[in-house]
């Protein structure tokens, strides 16, 4: 690692863009499980995109006959409950998992920035008021947190989004608050505010270029959380409203007596839900090796 | 160390008061047609849209309400009633707390036997296939959704094996060998989503110990590979840790939630879980206060735990 990284520096002293990107790609390729969880998130990406054209039912056609209906030619996964296709159904899990986890991670990210770059990047008083008002978001179990407030804004999935993305991105305030306070302790920082630079320009051109590889990190593997959460408060009733296809939903509490009758219905949503997690953590695992120059090195 | 026990205790007071405020202002926010449903739900037990509200103090002022609740809280532990039948808030969350907290127990007790071991191999054999299975399972374990697990240990065992979990809480003081039996299988549920974390956490503790001069030391005295891993490293990589279990309480707490739901298990979560439906206010918001307390108190003997075995935080 250390001798590459030398020849590089020695063939090129300043890298142009392109390179940094090849040499970016080669670095991630380097790491197998990293790019397996690409493939996933792709995948996931993919279905969610397309899932129009790769059902191949109606979602919401109820047919008292084919209730419980085994995996047929017709039927690839078999029926449920209410003799609906079960894998146009999964496809759609699919679609609802990408529209919730990228809409309240982008969210998340917007939260996390406005509240921890104001927070270090002006620091005194206003620091001091906005760290006790997190430490005290620390305080509640998270899931009860989102527990309760869906309890009083009601199922939906504007509702949902808004929830999980502000919620979580009180929680990551944290990371990008400490990125900036240690750019502030960086000479660029000190020689800008020297100069008179004003503070727009500091923020513009020093502040966010530089927490870029935080937010990238936050952005990815807070998708794979607030899948999960999706999941966890659809299970019990308190996510999406009821006939959304959300895997969660698919698994819920409620419907259990269903799959006592088809244990096939339990599967099936739980393993993509494990599948797509398992790929984005490690996606944004090997993303977070590649983008933290502090841990290069230290951890694979 | 007195002067980091006070400077730790000025910065709780305010994060308690925020605490609080976020609590009662959750209740007393809920927009109006919440009302009309509360009312609809308790059926009959007030007579109107009035009535309701003053049962809540939601005629009064907001500081007045708060002061009335604080201080109900503060001289006699009163949170509150709840909505229907008039039970004490208070007692009804002590009724329910050995439930979560033998779940919770056994769990964490689970969830270490796990994964310490598996962290600390997968950091001594860095980068070798062990570290590579360990890990990956460590993944693993984070994204298998724990309700899909105790979904699917409902279903299966009772078609393969006729097995199936009691649905009635087995009293510990009854049947002591039959309580924990009940709890075991759900708290490894619970156990194995928490592992995964600390697998983790207790692996990058450890490589960064094991980086560490006094450990090169070790090694160049000549001495055996455990006497390095488990006098020297082990012995420092333990202090994080503590800190590491306290971070994981809140993690334990929501996944219990689910747990003692699929479980039928009668703790706080399932008690939460069953009033957010009914919409009992005042019993949401007291669980909810009682947990943030909980979570601050624990937080704060970790760090004063944490201050007395390693002297260099307390001059930090």
């Amino acid at each position: 690692m250390d001798d590459t990284t030398a020849s590089v520096s020695l063939q090129a002293t300043a890298p142009s863009r392109r390179n940094r990107f090849s040499d970016f790609f080669v670095r991630l390729w380097a790491k197998k499980l990293g790019v397996l969880g690409g493939a996933i998130v792709l995948a996931l990406l993919a279905a969610g995109i397309l899932a129009p054209i790769l059902a191949t039912h109606d979602i919401h056609e109820i047919s008292v006959k084919g209730r419980y209906d085994p995996p047929s030619m017709e039927h690839w996964l078999g029926r449920d409950h209410l003799g609906r296709d079960i894998f146009s159904r999964i496809i759609y899990g699919a679609q609802v998992s990408m529209i919730v986890g990228v809409a309240a991670g982008a969210l998340h990210v917007l939260v996390a920035v406005i509240i921890g770059v104001s927070s270090g990047f002006l620091g005194g008083k206003l620091d001091l008021l906005t760290q006790r008002f997190v430490d005290a978001w620390y305080s509640f179990p998270f899931l009860i947190i989102l527990l309760t407030v869906m309890s009083i804004v009601g199922r939906g999935m504007p509702q949902l989004i808004i929830v999980l993305g502000v919620s979580y991105g009180i929680v990551n305030s944290r990371v990008i608050r400490s990125a900036v306070i240690a750019i502030r302790e960086n000479d660029y920082f000190q020689a800008a505010f020297a100069l008179g630079s004003p503070t727009s320009r500091t923020l513009w051109r020093h502040v966010i270029p530089n927490i870029m590889p935080p937010i990238i990190i936050i952005f990815t593997v807070s998708i794979g959380g607030i899948i999960l959460a999706e999941a966890a408060l659809s299970f019990l009733g308190f996510g999406l409203p009821l006939g959304t296809p959300s895997w969660g939903a698919m698994l819920s509490w409620e419907g259990r007596r269903y799959m006592e009758e088809a244990p096939m219905l339990a599967i099936w949503p739980g393993l993509c839900l494990t599948f797509v997690v398992y790929g984005i953590n490690m996606f944004g695992d090997a993303l977070r090796d590649l983008l933290d120059p502090r841990l290069r090195g230290a951890g694979n | 160390m007195r002067n980091y026990v006070i400077r730790r205790l000025l910065l709780i007071a305010p994060t308690l008061f925020i605490v609080s405020v976020l609590v009662f202002l959750s209740v007393r926010f809920i927009p109006g047609d919440v009302i009309d449903i509360m009312l609809s739900h308790t059926r009959g037990a007030f007579s109107d849209r009035e009535a309701l509200e003053r049962h809540l103090g939601l005629d009064q002022p907001f500081v007045v309400q708060y002061g009335k609740w604080v201080y109900g809280i503060i001289t006699r532990g009163d949170l509150g009633t709840s909505l229907y039948g008039g039970h004490s808030v208070t007692s009804r969350v002590v009724n329910r707390l050995p439930t979560s907290f033998e779940l919770g127990l056994i769990a964490l007790i689970i969830s270490l036997i796990i994964a310490l071991p598996i962290g600390i191999y997968s950091a001594i054999r860095q980068d070798g296939i062990g570290d590579y299975v360990g890990r990956s399972v460590a993944i693993l374990f984070i994204a298998i959704p724990g309700f899909w697990t105790a979904t699917m240990v409902m279903i299966f065992p009772p078609i393969w094996w006729g097995w199936s979990p009691p649905l009635e809480l087995i009293p510990f003081v009854e049947d002591p060998w039959g309580n924990i039996k009940q709890f075991v299988i759900p708290a490894f549920v619970l156990g194995m989503l928490l592992s995964g974390v600390t697998m983790r956490m207790t692996r990058t503790m450890m490589l960064e110990v094991l980086r560490q001069d006094y450990i090169r030391t070790a090694w160049s005295k000549g001495l055996q590979e455990r006497v390095v891993v488990v006098r020297h490293a082990l012995k420092n990589a333990f202090i994080p840790v503590i800190t590491l279990i306290a971070l994981e309480v809140p993690v334990l707490i929501g996944g219990a939630v689910i747990i003692e739901r699929i479980f039928a298990l009668p703790g706080m979560g399932n008690l939460l879980l069953d009033s957010l439906s009914d919409r009992d206010y005042p019993v949401i918001s007291g669980i909810n206060l009682v947990l943030a307390l909980g979570i601050v108190t624990i937080n704060l003997a970790t760090d004063l735990t944490y201050a007395l075995l390693d002297p260099r935080v307390r001059y930090s």
